[in-house]
This record gives structure tokens, C-alpha cells and sequence, in this order.
């Protein structure tokens, strides 16, 4: 037979197992490897070039340019103190309407609800985070502004010895018209809460939907209802899910713009009470003042912008790591 | 020759009875007397609140009373028969319902008033097919349209959807396939550019291409603005699906000794390919929309425009914001039909993503299925009928090689 010459060779030179990437092996981890430093070096840009022409209003402004509450970069006189404060001031009422409803609904479409109907309610949250902002914006101008003021009005009447409810002139009187509760940072949150509400919400319900089915079924043979058993096991499990899904509804919500442009009537003060007339945001600010800038004037806007897109950079990371790092979001990295 | 094919058969079921499924989600009828009984004590209490007592007004007070003496009643009568415990599980319960019901009906409310008001503008044919160039503030519904802006949402739209979808795609796949340190870091500025304020986005732009480089807002720096916007979701999108084509597929391919660009291009690709234009469908989704880094970048007009690079071209959310702004209720009118023309082209959109991106990765549809399983036929025809040659000695010396 023909077999033995093989075994009688002598050793051949050991074949290498190192494999030469073919052709287009090469080409594609090249080209590969270009989109993603295309990504970055557009993503830097970004970020270097906001710093770099921030840089110019910010060396003239120094550390005032947080407590200065004017902005007129004109006279060098500016500052995001009153923008900031009207910012955090709509992000936490929004978030005052969001979370409960945020929480609620995506306990009810992970536990309580089930078959076609669940995942109906999953694809309308899914759809509503689509809606465009001008849409919300819209309705809030048209249609929540005069359903609100009466609202607001009573919040006020009965509630204004607190002094964030309560809406007075400059001499402490107490308003009651109509006027004095129009495009306040009342309206302008609850707006940016019923748009966040569905970010939050899926993020939450992905969260709840991963309590393990042998730690429910625990509580149920203990004996437990079922608020028992969300309260023990659903709720702790994803706590990561909740804290996650909150901070990143809290930073759209710090960087929405035109729904809040169409609804606050802009001021430069900073204004403590939330249901009077007037208030303000950075991005509102630089949607109202970009087009008459000066070069100065545009770099003061860039470093407000700097300035908001830092704190949506903290805020989600700081979200994103919490998601990852809690026992829900373990298994989905 | 006939080539028998054995597939695998699900065993006969046999004899054995199948009992009727017991109902375990009952409603026992004083449950739905307690919840009856509430809402119409609630109705009652807010009523009389607003008619008589208090000096309130307003739909929303009405409803915001009625919710909360709903809670407290129901929790009264629940608590009639129950312990403690027990209210506190139906009380719960009624609450998830009532915020679910509360967000649900805001959100389609948001949707329904835009399109019921919307209707006065809509109506018109000339809505769709005139520009905004010869009317006035003042002409009639019948003049006038939004056709400048439909063109000008979608050249922006088409620009920043030819840079993000190669970009967008390719570098998930750097994220996924090739990996390593740098794809990590990639990865960490990609999410951290998701946390980039859309007006932020827009004033780059602004003062990186139109301030210093073209010095004129044009359709161009408009869809640049919305790629940079786009281009974070849809990396994210593709990543996520990517991660879940499974690896023994990834692997298989590799043992059948398929190189890595063999491997994305016949198995991945292919695998992922519904979630993938989900992903680029959500992101065109939400570039459309996208208001404020269009604000500052495209300019405003009411004529049509059809050079991106020269002169200020409008889209359609520019365009509503642009007619809300006029006191004019013709005007507003128009807005409303402009806001709900995009609020239909992004529902629209949205449902062609949920249709082909409903099933996971490399579930297939009845009519896939039916394809896949003729191929598969097909070849193992192929196979055995050249494995016979083969075995009569008639193979040709070289059999053809199926290479690229």
C-alpha cells in the first residue's frame, strides 16, 4: 500500500499556527478601525473645540462666571447662575412628575399586567420616547397652559406660606391673575416630565423584568401578596434599574430646549418661585441669544453650553456605571 | 437517484388527558364592587368639591381631587373586608394602574389634540404640494404649504442618514468583531457623546462649519448638526444588537475555517441584519425630530430649496416652530397640520421598526422560514447527489470551490 512514505520522511520543518490574515481580513479591520477613529475624532472635535472657544469668555469671566446671574457679554458682565438655577429648577420638577409615574407604570407592565396587553403598553412607551420635543412643546403651550394656571393658582393661594409655592410683586403682595402663573418653570417641568417619563420607564421596566422567577416564586410560597413580594424582591433587585433610569431622564431633561423655549418667557433672575411667570435655561439661553452674538458673545454661549453638556456627562455617567454595577444590569453587559 | 430527507418529529401526543386550564388571575365580584363603589364616590366627592366648596376650577384640578379621593375611598372599602396587609397589596395595585393610566392617556392625549387640531390644515391638498413663498400670515387655509419643508426634512435626513448608517454600522463592528482597547475606549465616548444636549450639538456646528467654513446656514450644516446627534443612537442601537448574535453561530463559522471579514459578512451581518435597520429606523426616528440643532444651523425660508450647500433650507419641526410663533390662528393652524404630518411620518416610522425588528436575532418570519428550509433541501440534494459521483468515480478531479 501506499501509506507508509509518510511515517518514513523525515521531520518536516513545524508548520506555523499562526494564521496571516487574509486579504480582506486586512481591509476590513482597517476600515474598521478607521470608522471608529472617524467616531472619535468627530466626538473629540466636539468637545475639544466647545472647550477650546469656551476658553476665551471663560479666562475674562473667571469663577464669577458660575454666581453672575446677568448675561450680557457686551459689557463682560456674565454669568449662568440665573440659566443654571432655572435649568435644576424645571429638571427637579420634572423629575417630581416623572418618577411616581415613571415607577408605577413600569411596575404595572412588569408585574401586573401580562399576555397582549403588556407588550402593547411596552411598544407606546417605546413610541412616546419618539415623539419630537416641538410636539410636546406644542400641547404645553396650547393646551396645559390654561389647565394648569387654575392649578396653580390654588397651589398658591393655599400653599404659599411655603415660600417656593407662593407668587408675590416685587413688594411681597400676593398676585392672583391668570397673567401672573403664564410660561412658569411649573408648566415648562411638567412637560419635560411627560417626555422623559418614557426614557425612565424602559429603562426601569428592563430592570424589573430580570427579578430572577425563583426569588418571586420564594416570596409567593412564603405567603406573601404581591406588593409583599415586589416591595422584597422586585424592588431591590432593581434598584440600579430605578437610580439608572432616573439620572438619565435627569439629563435629557437638563439638556431639553425647545419644548422649554416655547413655554417659559425668559428672564435673568433667579426666581425662587417656580409657579410664577418666568424663568430660564441654559439651552433656552443659547437658542435665544446665538443669532445676535458677537465672536465674545458666542464664546460666553459656548462655555453655558460647556457647562450643561458637563453636567449631562457626569449625570450619565454616573448613571450608566450604577446600571452596570447592580445585580440587574449585570447580566446585560 | 431519490434522495430520502429525515426530519425530526415531534412524538405522538398518545392518550394521555389533557385537563382544562384553571383560571388563576380571577376577579372576585366584591373587587370589582369596591372599585366600582370608589370611582363613583370619587366622582361624587370631586363634584361637589368644585361645585360648592372650594373655589376650584380647571379639568385637571377635577381629575387630580377625583384621583385622590379614589385612592382613599377604595382603600376604605378594601379595608371593610381585609386586613392590612391586603389593603396595602390592592391599594398598590391601584396605583401602579393609576399611573399607568395617567401617562397612557397624557401621552395619547399629546398625540390626539396635535392631530384633532392639525385637521383645519390638513384637509387641503395644496397643504402638501405649495411652499409658504406668495402666502401671508393672513391668506386662507386653501393657500400655502408645507412641500418646502417635507423636501428639506428629507435631503437633511438623507445626508445625515449617508453619513451615520456606514459610519454608524462600521464602528459598531469595530466595537463588536475586531474589539481590544481601543474599541473600548470608543465605546465610553460614544456613550458619553449620548449625553451631548441637542442645542450644544447645533452651536458646534454653528461655529465650527457655518462661522468658519461656509459662512452661510445651508441644508448641509443642518444634517451634519443631525448626525451628530444620530450618530451616537444609532452606534448604541447596532452595539446592543450586535452583542446578541449568538457566539456559537460566530463560531461555527469560524470552524468551517471562514476568515473574520468571511465570518461578519455571511453570519453576523446577515443575523443581525433585522435589528440593525430597527436601529437605523429609531435613529432616523428621533433625527427628524430633532428640533434645536436645526434652529440654529439650517436657516428659515418659505421657499423651496434643493442645494444643500447654498442657502437656508427648512424642515418640518423647524417649520412648525417657525408657524406657532405667528399670533395669526391661520398660522397656528398651520403648525398644527405641519406638527402632525412629522408626529404620522415618526409613528409611521416607528411601526415599520417594531414590523421588522419585532423578532430577536435570527427568528425568522413564516416566509423565511420556508425559504431556509428549501435552501437547506437544496443542498443536501446537492450534497448527496455529488457524494454519489464521488462514490461511482466519476468526481471531477477539482471539484469547484466556492470562494468569493
Amino acid at each position: 500500500m501506499s501509506s507508509m512514505p509518510l511515517a518514513t520522511e523525515p521531520d518536516q520543518i513545524r508548520r506555523s499556527l499562526l494564521s496571516r490574515p487574509s486579504r480582506s481580513d486586512t481591509t476590513f479591520r482597517v476600515v474598521a478601525r478607521a470608522a471608529g477613529v472617524t467616531t472619535v475624532g468627530i466626538m473629540l472635535a466636539v468637545g475639544v473645540f466647545l472647550a477650546a472657544r469656551a476658553g476665551d469668555a471663560l479666562v475674562v469671566a473667571g469663577p464669577g462666571f458660575l454666581f453672575e446671574t446677568e448675561w450680557s457679554p457686551e459689557t463682560q458682565v456674565f454669568g449662568i447662575a440665573a440659566v443654571l438655577f432655572g435649568t435644576v429648577s424645571i429638571a427637579v420638577i420634572a423629575m417630581a412628575v416623572a418618577v411616581p409615574l415613571a415607577l408605577g407604570t413600569s411596575l404595572l407592565i412588569s408585574e401586573v399586567l401580562g399576555g397582549r396587553l403588556r407588550g402593547l403598553l411596552i411598544s407606546l412607551v417605546d413610541l412616546m420616547a419618539a415623539v419630537p420635543s416641538v410636539v410636546f412643546g406644542l400641547w404645553g403651550v396650547f393646551f396645559l397652559q390654561a389647565a394648569v394656571i387654575p392649578v396653580s393658582a390654588w397651589i398658591s393661594t393655599y400653599f404659599g406660606w411655603i415660600p417656593v409655592f407662593a407668587v408675590t410683586d416685587g413688594s411681597g403682595d400676593r398676585l392672583t391673575e391668570a397673567s401672573a402663573f403664564t410660561s412658569s418653570a411649573f408648566i415648562a417641568g411638567i412637560v419635560v416630565g411627560l417626555m422623559i417619563v418614557p426614557t425612565q420607564t424602559s429603562v426601569m421596566r428592563e430592570a424589573f423584568s430580570q427579578a430572577p422567577v425563583g426569588e418571586r416564586e420564594a416570596a409567593f410560597a412564603l405567603g406573601s401578596t404581591r406588593w409583599g413580594m415586589i416591595r422584597s424582591v422586585v424592588l431591590p433587585f432593581g434598584r440600579g434599574g430605578i437610580i439608572g433610569g432616573t439620572m438619565l431622564g435627569l439629563g435629557r431633561a437638563l439638556g431639553e430646549t425647545i419644548a422649554i423655549y416655547m413655554i417659559i418667557s425668559p428672564i435673568f433672575t433667579i426666581n425662587w418661585q417656580v409657579l410664577k411667570s418666568g424663568s430660564n435655561s441654559v439651552s433656552a439661553l443659547i437658542a435665544l441669544r446665538y443669532g445676535e452674538a458677537s465672536a465674545f458673545g458666542l464664546s460666553a454661549l459656548m462655555a453655558a453650553g460647556l457647562v450643561l453638556f458637563l453636567i449631562t456627562l457626569v449625570i450619565n455617567f454616573t448613571a450608566s456605571s450604577i446600571v452596570s454595577r447592580s445585580r440587574s444590569g449585570a447580566e446585560s453587559q | 437517484m431519490t434522495t430520502e430527507i429525515i426530519r425530526t418529529q415531534r412524538p405522538e401526543p398518545g392518550d394521555t388527558p389533557v385537563g382544562p386550564r384553571r383560571a388563576i388571575r380571577a376577579i372576585r365580584v366584591d373587587d370589582r364592587f369596591n372599585l366600582l363603589g370608589a370611582a363613583g364616590a370619587a366622582i361624587a366627592i370631586a363634584t361637589l368639591l368644585f361645585g360648592w366648596i372650594t373655589p376650584l376650577s380647571g379639568v385637571v384640578g377635577w381629575a387630580i381631587i377625583a384621583l385622590l379621593a379614589f385612592i382613599g375611598v377604595y382603600a376604605v372599602l378594601v379595608g371593610l373586608s381585609a386586613d392590612r396587609i391586603e389593603v396595602m397589596d390592592r391599594v398598590m395595585t391601584v396605583l401602579f394602574a393609576t399611573a399607568g393610566t395617567v401617562l397612557f392617556s397624557a401621552l395619547i392625549f399629546v398625540v390626539a389634540f396635535t392631530l384633532t387640531r392639525g385637521q383645519e390644515a390638513l384637509p387641503h391638498l395644496t397643504f402638501f404640494f405649495e411652499t409658504m413663498q406668495v402666502t401671508g400670515p393672513l391668506d386662507p387655509l386653501t393657500q400655502g404649504g408645507i412641500f418646502h419643508a417635507v423636501v428639506g426634512t428629507l435631503i437633511q435626513i438623507g445626508i445625515a442618514l449617508a453619513v451615520t448608517i456606514p459610519l454608524g454600522i462600521t464602528t459598531a463592528l469595530f466595537l463588536n468583531e475586531v474589539g481590544g482597547r481601543f474599541a473600548r475606549f470608543v465605546r465610553t465616548i460614544s456613550d458619553a457623546m449620548t449625553a451631548l444636549p441637542s442645542i450644544v450639538a447645533g452651536l458646534f456646528v454653528y461655529s465650527a462649519i457655518i462661522l468658519l467654513i461656509t459662512h452661510q446656514r445651508s441644508g448641509f450644516a443642518a444634517a451634519m448638526a443631525i448626525s451628530v446627534m444620530m450618530l451616537p443612537i444609532i452606534i448604541r442601537a447596532s452595539d446592543v444588537v450586535l452583542r446578541l448574535v449568538p457566539g456559537n453561530l460566530r463560531e461555527a463559522a469560524y470552524a468551517l475555517g471562514s476568515s473574520r471579514w468571511k465570518t461578519v459578512w455571511t453570519v453576523v451581518l446577515p443575523t443581525a441584519r433585522s435589528g440593525l435597520v430597527t436601529a437605523v429606523i429609531l435613529g432616523t426616528a428621533r433625527g427628524i425630530g430633532e428640533t434645536s440643532p436645526v434652529l440654529l444651523t439650517s436657516g428659515i425660508t418659505s421657499s423651496l430649496n434643493l442645494n444643500p450647500f447654498s442657502g437656508p433650507m427648512i424642515s418640518l419641526p423647524l417649520q412648525v416652530f417657525d408657524f406657532v410663533k405667528s399670533p395669526e390662528p391661520n398660522m397656528i393652524a398651520r403648525g398644527f397640520g405641519t406638527a402632525a404630518v412629522l408626529l404620522l411620518v415618526v409613528i409611521t416610522l416607528f411601526s415599520i421598526a417594531r414590523v421588522i425588528g419585532g423578532r430577536g436575532p435570527g427568528i425568522l418570519s413564516d416566509r423565511q422560514q420556508r425559504a431556509t428550509r428549501d435552501a437547506s433541501i437544496r443542498d443536501i440534494q446537492r450534497i448527496t447527489i455529488s457524494n454519489d459521483r464521488r462514490l461511482r468515480g466519476t468526481a471531477p478531479a477539482h471539484p469547484k470551490e466556492d470562494t468569493p
